[in-house]
């Protein structure tokens, strides 16, 4: 198919595209999510460190 | 001490959580007027007018505000025992947990679903149901509220003293509680059709004896995770 | 001897430490695939596959749509499975894992719920159709939803396990008795379900859809091994294996 069609959908373009571009948002904000988690956890475990090696 | 029967045992927790909840009456009154106004609330919104329409949503605006008034009311179970002290010695009694959790629920049933199963055909006139439909939506609410105090139970009993609250409860519970709503109203919805109902009230027989098999023993184990 | 070596093997995986090292060696390796896999499958679902002869090329939803909705309930099982063995032999690594799976499903059901639904208005006319499957991919996004929320409001990380682990048991008990409950309605109502037309499927839809398949569950084994070493650091933090990570070295 050409590159129109492909876009196009036969016309059902928006539906097409508004299903996997949720799709791929959610993906998106799920690895940010997990990184995000990451980033806190980690934060916390250096806060412990630093406390445990004040004393 | 003399040592009780199973049966001996139901009918005791029974008699006390009925006399328990006998002396705050206004709890249990509230559930049932809270059931009364939410059914009330669709006549008056949808308009006397739509006859047709009313009919054909009653069966299932009943069942939905017993859903909401049975969740309401579950927070009553378990908490005030919890509160005093009493859910504790409960647990710690030798005689079955599972026994003492099932005369809990039929005592809470006796409560809050029953008083709705009786309200019913006053509220089905409301709607303008005709009486057969008044009496199969009366036997699917007798089959079907005991089973949503059933799973309530199971609710109740994992957010013990949680500041979520009757919310948490009930988002939990609702889903749980859907195949009760579909054969309960189906039931009433086939009569109207004029198609046999039988089957569904078959069904809910079938899940009222499955979560009274089960429900119980799950119960029993949730209260042991809360109180820990 | 040959069981012997092979329970030390599962015993020592079961470790949170452990099992934290072997989850980050394995998760890049899951999602470099699931990457290469999505490509592959979106081209062969959005370019190569024929059109539907009776949806026309509105049915290409289903290359999304059918994968999620499987592992969205694949998830659910799966939770459940973890949670039962926390309860049963009191490992947390369980109930970690449990954890770790609740968001990736619910995130798969809420995609199921939202390509269902685009799927639906071309071929219905209406956003949402209250067919057996769909209805019961709701209500099962409700039961993910529970179990988050109940492991979250109990501050107790032991109790909080424990009451999601028994909820996500209950739940899974109770999903085919939805789904049948639905599907009974259903059959009253003669609501129409999603179907792709023809009796022939064509080789080529289905390689894309298990192509697709194979995608999304190793993205899922991905985020669910990248979520649970967070949460291995969340509730392990007072040991010292983890204080002395070089990760957690500023």
């Amino acid at each position: 198919m050409t590159l129109h069609e492909f876009f196009y959908m036969g016309g059902k373009g928006f539906y097409v595209w508004g299903a996997y571009g949720m799709a791929l948002l959610v993906f998106v904000v799920e690895v940010a999510l997990v990184r995000n988690r990451r980033t806190q956890a980690l934060k916390q475990v250096r806060l412990l460190r630093d406390a445990e090696g004040e004393e | 001490m003399n040592a009780l029967s199973l049966p001996e045992l139901l009918v005791l927790v029974v008699r006390r959580d009925l006399v328990l909840a006998m002396r705050r009456r206004a709890d249990v009154l509230t559930t049932l007027v809270f059931f009364v106004m939410v059914v009330s609330l669709f006549p008056l919104g949808v308009g006397k007018g739509e006859l047709t329409l009313l009919h054909r949503i009653a069966p299932g605006v009943v069942w939905v505000a017993a859903l909401l008034a049975s969740m309401l009311s579950l927070g009553r179970m378990f908490s005030a025992d919890y509160l005093d002290g009493t859910l504790e010695q409960i647990l710690l009694a030798p005689q079955s947990l599972s026994v003492l959790v099932l005369g809990k629920i039929v005592a809470h049933w006796m409560v809050s679903g029953l008083p709705l199963v009786l309200m019913a055909p006053v509220l089905g006139l409301q709607f303008g149901l005709p009486a057969d439909q008044l009496g199969v939506l009366m036997l699917a609410l007798l089959l079907g509220t005991p089973v949503l105090s059933m799973i309530g139970a199971v609710g109740a009993a994992l957010t013990l003293g949680l500041r979520g609250g009757g919310v948490l409860v009930s988002l939990l519970v609702l889903p749980l509680c859907i195949p009760v709503l579909v054969f309960g109203s189906g039931a009433v919805a086939q009569v109207a059709g004029g198609v046999t109902y039988a089957a569904h009230l078959e069904l809910l027989c079938a899940l009222l004896v499955a979560a009274a098999v089960s429900t119980p023993w799950v119960t029993a184990q949730a209260l042991r995770i809360s109180m820990e | 001897m040959g069981s012997n070596s092979l329970a030390i093997n599962w015993f020592k995986y079961s470790a949170p430490s452990t099992f934290y090292a072997l989850a980050g060696k394995l998760a890049p390796w899951f999602a470099g695939l699931s990457a290469i896999l999505f490509m592959i499958g979106l081209y062969m679902g959005l370019v190569a596959a024929p059109t539907d002869v009776q949806q026309g090329e509105a049915y290409r939803i289903i290359y999304i749509h059918v994968p999620t909705s499987i592992l969205s309930m694949f998830i659910y099982l799966l939770m459940a499975g973890y949670a039962a063995l926390g309860l049963i032999f009191n490992t947390r690594l369980s109930a970690m894992m449990a954890g770790a799976l609740a968001p990736t499903g619910a995130l798969f059901s809420l995609i199921a719920l939202w390509t269902g639904a685009f799927w639906g208005r071309p071929e219905w006319g209406t956003y949402w159709v209250w067919d057996a499957r769909l209805t019961s991919e709701l209500i099962l996004f409700f039961l993910y939803l529970g179990f988050i929320a109940l492991h979250a409001s109990i501050d107790d990380p032991r109790r909080a396990d424990r009451a999601a682990a028994l909820l996500a048991i209950v739940g899974s008990v109770n999903v085919p008795i939805i789904y049948f409950s639905v599907y009974w309605w259903n059959t009253l109502h003669q609501i129409p379900t999603f179907q792709v037309s023809g009796a022939k499927i064509d080789p080529t839809m289905e390689h894309a859809l298990l192509v697709m398949m194979f995608a999304c569950w190793f993205y899922a084994i991905a985020m669910t091994f990248w979520r649970v070493r967070s949460i291995i650091l969340e509730r392990e933090r007072n040991t010292q294996w983890v204080r002395e990570l070089p990760e957690a070295r500023s």
